[in-house]
């Protein structure tokens, strides 16, 4: 069974179509992995997806980094 | 202009122009999947398009109820695959004069023809944006743009769904997806063989071309509309409507 960091980076990679070693936890997802305001959309959409969760507005907009993503799942699942 | 392995979904294609619809696209080489608010009417459009040897058959779709809708692209997605094209076809009239209209007829003309439209794009956008490649062609109306006296409800629901598409052709834009309307003028189908002679008459006087339009007229645009050369087309709407309303 994969991490929630490896399901992370994993999910991260197809959305952003980025290579695995561009991903760090510190990277964030419009500065450094160039998302636009649809990718995040769609990122958390597939975050939402793989981790049978609900990702409500408000918390969605806080989720600007890998780590971010990460904090969240293991938070909140 | 070949579509070949492509699914598209049209609602409303029993019959008028949704059912020229389905055939026109279905001879580029999609399949496609036609919705119907009846069973009868599910069998009639999988008939139709089988006796013209072409691909694809109809469900059962009330593009009124969000749990139908949701049931219903969950068939789609098993029996033909995440659709690439949406036609929004599916409409209602219920037509009087404002100071007579009642609450229920406003209501479920908003909710057919327009909330419609809002459901079934978020319901098929997830699987456009994956695979880059998306359209989404709407059926408004030549009356969104000139008004109609006895329609506000139905006038303000094309009108709503022009809006709609110019918002959602500028969101999707970068993920190869186009948004369009193509408006139809006058066409020959049973929504208005309900006209009575004067009212023809009427209608007459003002179409240059003199005589109504067919379905297949409509349904070629929206064959082009959803042709990979049309790819630079977006957020437009096409009148066809025989010259009465030239936007």
């Amino acid at each position: 069974m994969s991490t929630v960091e490896e399901r992370v980076k994993k999910i991260v990679c197809e959305q952003l179509g980025v290579k695995e070693s561009e991903v760090q936890n510190s990277s964030s997802f419009v500065e450094d992995l160039g998302a636009d305001s649809l990718d995040t959309v769609e990122l958390v959409m597939a975050l939402e997806e793989e981790f049978e969760t609900e990702i409500p507005d408000e918390e969605a907009e806080k989720l600007a980094s890998v780590q971010d993503a990460i904090d969240y799942i293991v938070s909140h699942t | 202009m070949s579509l070949e392995g492509k699914t598209a979904l049209v609602t409303g294609a029993t019959r008028g122009i949704g059912k020229a619809i389905a055939r026109a696209l279905s001879e580029q080489g999609v399949q496609v999947v036609g919705t119907a608010t009846s069973a009868d009417g599910a069998e009639s459009i999988s008939a139709e398009l089988k006796a013209h040897g072409l691909n694809g058959f109809g469900i059962v779709m009330d593009v009124a109820d969000p749990e139908s809708i949701e049931k219903g692209l969950k068939q789609v997605v098993e029996k033909a695959g995440a659709p690439q094209i949406l036609v929004n076809n599916a409409g209602i009239t219920r037509d009087n004069l404002l100071m007579r209209m009642k609450d229920d007829d406003w209501s479920s003309v908003i909710d057919t023809n327009l909330a419609s439209v809002f459901r079934t794009s978020k319901a098929v956008l997830r699987g456009m944006a994956k695979a880059r490649w998306g359209r989404i062609i709407n059926i408004s109306s030549v009356v969104a743009g000139m008004g109609n006296p006895g329609q506000v409800n139905y006038c303000a629901a094309k009108a709503g769904v022009e809006g709609l598409t110019r918002s959602l052709a500028k969101e999707m834009g970068n993920r190869g997806i186009t948004v369009n309307c193509v408006a139809p003028g006058f066409i020959d189908t049973d929504m208005t063989r309900k006209l009575d002679d004067s009212q023809r008459e009427a209608m007459m006087e003002v179409i240059p071309a003199g005589r109504l339009g067919e379905p297949v007229e409509v349904a070629a645009v929206v064959a082009f509309l959803a042709s990979e050369v049309a790819g630079y087309v977006n957020g437009e709407t096409i009148h066809v409507n025989g010259g009465m309303y030239m936007g």
